[in-house]
């Protein structure tokens, strides 16, 4: 069985007797044509029982039958055209946060509706006995209403209380239950007045903003897990009889021998016990140029081998490798991220105590002018639900789901909602070099297919898998070679016209040249080539920049002076970038870090707020807090101005929001809020919350 | 008077929490898991019926 179909089975799951599931990300799809093509052909090999596309996330759920070997799913969507990824194989399908806040919001829309509905009639003039058996059932709906669709606030208010601290929640829950029980006491004593609906409606209006919140960073969660994963799940070992078997990744310990071909990514830290190859390590230490592996080199896990098989010996199973050590660094940096603190928190660390202490001075002074203590709880209450953070609410989370619903049109994902806050308040720029600023593949510079020998020396690469030899890639017809050999860190030759062609290193400065039976007849040259948008990017932000890279400082000068950036680090280890970050933030810089490598990981979670490409490795994009699919650097400055796009208008919420309480709360508190004008009012200044926010441009 | 709203009150209500099972029922169903597609599924010609989608 061959090496892709054991990835398939290691990434289903059993579903029933006899029966796997496998979850595959097709980024590709994109009209209700391509769910209809791929469902047919899919549905139509063998062994398949059903195929389903869903369209809003772009994956595809196969059943197949477990026979000898698993249906050719990707082959078969590779001809359709379209690139498909495994999916994580435990991924539970749904996320039950978001269907408990979506069912809690629908008993919150039906309960205010419905008691809505009583209390206009109650304010259209039913009195009496009508009244009070309106009221009790409207008691009866909020009471359900509350213990139900309030919970996701008492959680919330209760954890803040327990360490001591204030929440957005603990006024919002203080409100709810004060409302409720004022209006209960009221219904009893035939009262004419109840909050039922504001106590309703608030959790409504609440819950939306709570659920766009959420729904928010699923979105992004659900894109970013679908990209291409970079870490092989398994490897081929090899037993002390001569057996090979594949295992996944948790099962190979130190002292296994394993086999990685030209073209995988070493799956644990290794030592190479036989074979010769060259290595491209650029996800693990940032260096562009590949270097040579030979019997007795250490490899770290992540490394790319680029041209002939490789016999290994483990030296550490996966949870002990590299990658486990940029988890710990990561793990450290995080701790120093918690700092932060979201601009809603800090608004209700103000605001919380501010109503509190309004509603208990609107009791005690009307306890002072002599109304009786019912008069003034009534009162008291109004103020708490005129002042109910309704507006404040939904404020942040509306203005930042339609700024993370315009960055995902641009092909940008958002982690959550802090991220676009932090990336506002920004003042300095860091970037990785490999992979990030310049693509990580070299080009060949000259790009004149009329040089000498190009013919020669493109017809010698197209039978190579070697980076360069795939800069000298052409459209040109191909010479036809006979005896072609490949010899790692020598290069690719061959015969042509009677005469041996060796297309390779030269010795001893390292570069790349075609030589005639030992004669060099051309150097070609290779840089690495520039992210497209990499230059327009640095100007647009126009911040200071500087590079943190893990490669030589040879390699790094001639980028950086192209790109114009004085300030340069090369040969930094992953600490030693996380240490210039922690550098910068101690003079009291913002920094945004953008990087793709294993070895960014740590510096990405160390940044104030951080970026990462598609194709940057998992660990990465999970510690980036934007990943821009389209590849183009662009992406970053867009971000930056629609991050303070957002911001403006955060803050424009926040004006309405409080603007709006002082206004309402010198009437609350004189006595002239109804039940109807304190619905009128929440109502009116949500909604102004929720226009201005549809305002986010890019 | 009295009398009507014995009726038409539980009548009321009882269309909500019709409505309001309904959306639950549909959310456990998982209907709203795929809402683009949906939209694309109406215009297919083929009428398969959907594949039952039970754990």
């Amino acid at each position: 069985m061959s090496r892709a179909d054991e990835e398939l089975r290691l990434a289903s799951r059993a579903v029933a007797d006899g029966l796997l599931q496998t979850e595959l990300s097709v980024p590709g799809i994109h009209c209700g044509g391509c769910v209809q093509r791929i469902e047919q052909a899919i549905g139509k090999l063998g062994g398949v029982e059903t195929a389903r596309v869903n369209l809003s996330t772009r994956r595809l759920t196969v059943r197949w039958q477990d026979g000898a070997e698993p249906p050719p799913l990707i082959e078969a969507l590779d001809r359709l055209g379209f690139a498909a990824h495994l999916g994580e194989p435990q991924q539970d399908k749904r996320d039950p946060v978001m269907a408990g806040l979506i069912r809690a919001l629908a008993v919150a829309g039906f309960a205010a509706s419905n008691i809505m509905l009583f209390s206009v009639s109650v304010w259209s003039g039913a009195d009496g006995a009508t009244r009070d058996l309106f009221h009790w059932i409207s008691a009866g709906i909020a009471l359900a209403t509350l213990l139900y669709s309030g919970r996701p606030f008492y959680v919330s208010a209760w954890k803040a209380l327990r360490h001591g601290r204030t929440n957005m929640d603990v006024p919002i829950v203080i409100g709810v239950s004060m409302a409720y029980g004022m209006s209960l006491y009221d219904t009893f004593h035939h009262g004419p007045h109840a909050y039922f609906d504001a106590a309703t409606s608030l959790l409504f209006f609440l819950l939306i903003g709570r659920t766009l919140d959420h729904a928010m960073r699923e979105k992004a969660r659900g894109a970013v897990t679908g990209l291409a994963r970079l870490i092989p799940r398994g490897a081929n070992t090899l037993d002390a009889d001569g057996r090979q078997l594949y295992r996944p990744l948790g099962e190979i310990a130190a002292g296994m021998t394993l086999l990685v071909p030209a073209g995988e990514r070493i799956p644990v830290d290794a030592e190479v016990t036989a074979g010769r190859s060259e290595i491209d390590t650029a996800l693990v230490t940032g260096e562009q140029a590949p270097r040579p592996a030979n019997p007795g080199d250490h490899l770290q896990a992540g490394m790319l081998n680029l041209t002939a098989p490789l016999t290994l010996r483990a030296l550490a199973p996966a949870q002990d490798s590299f990658l486990a050590e940029m988890t710990r660094l990561m793990e450290a940096a995080e701790a120093g991220r918690g700092r932060y603190r979201r601009i809603a928190d800090r608004a209700s660390r103000l605001y919380a105590p501010a109503v509190h202490l309004a509603a208990l001075l609107t009791w005690l002074g009307w306890m002072i002018a002599g109304a009786d203590w019912h008069r003034a709880a009534d009162l008291a209450v109004a103020v708490l639900i005129i002042t109910c953070p309704c507006a404040l609410g939904l404020a942040v989370p509306m203005v930042q789901v339609c700024a993370a619903r315009r960055l995902f049109d641009r092909g940008v994902m958002v982690k959550d909602g802090a991220a676009l806050e932090r990336l506002a308040e920004i003042d300095h720029v860091a970037f990785d070099k490999t992979g990030t600023l310049t693509l990580g593949t070299p080009a060949w510079i000259e790009t004149d297919e009329a040089a000498p020998h190009f013919e020669l020396a493109a017809s010698l690469a197209a039978h190579s898998t070697h980076p360069r030899s795939r800069a000298l890639k052409t459209s040109l017809p191909l010479l036809p070679f006979t005896d072609l050999t490949e010899e790692p860190g020598l290069g690719i030759s061959g015969r042509f016209d009677g005469a041996l062609y060796r297309l390779g290193r030269i010795e001893p400065d390292g570069g790349t040249g075609l030589f005639r039976d030992k004669t060099l007849l051309a150097e070609f040259r290779f840089t690495d080539q520039l992210r497209p948008g990499a230059e327009a990017c640095i100007r647009e932000l126009a911040l200071p920049a500087e590079i943190l890279s893990g490669d030589r400082s040879e390699a790094v000068r001639p980028l950086a002076e192209r790109l114009g950036i004085a300030d340069r680090r090369a040969g930094l280890t992953p600490a030693g970038k996380v240490a210039r970050l922690e550098e910068l933030a101690a003079q009291g810089h913002k920094v945004l870090m953008a990087g793709d490598g294993i070895n960014d990981a740590p510096a990405l979670m160390a940044a104030h707020v951080s970026f990462a490409p598609a194709e940057a490795a998992e660990i990465g994009r999970n510690a980036a807090d934007f990943v821009f699919l389209r590849g183009d650097l662009t992406a970053l400055p867009a971000t930056y101005a629609l991050c303070k796009n957002a911001a403006r208008l955060v803050r424009q919420n926040f004006a309405l929001a409080i603007g709006y309480n002082a206004l309402a709360l010198p009437l609350a508190v004189c006595g002239y809020v109804s039940p109807l004008v304190a619905a009128l009012a929440m109502s009116l200044s949500s909604v102004a919350v929720v226009a201005n926010a549809l305002r986010v441009k890019s | 008077m009295m009398d009507s709203y014995f009726f038409l009150i539980p009548i009321a209500l009882s269309m909500g929490a019709v409505g309001l099972a309904a959306f639950f029922w549909n959310l456990r169903h998982g209907q709203y898991d795929d809402m683009e597609g949906a939209a694309q599924r109406i215009l297919f010609q083929d009428d398969k019926p959907d594949v039952p989608d039970r754990r």
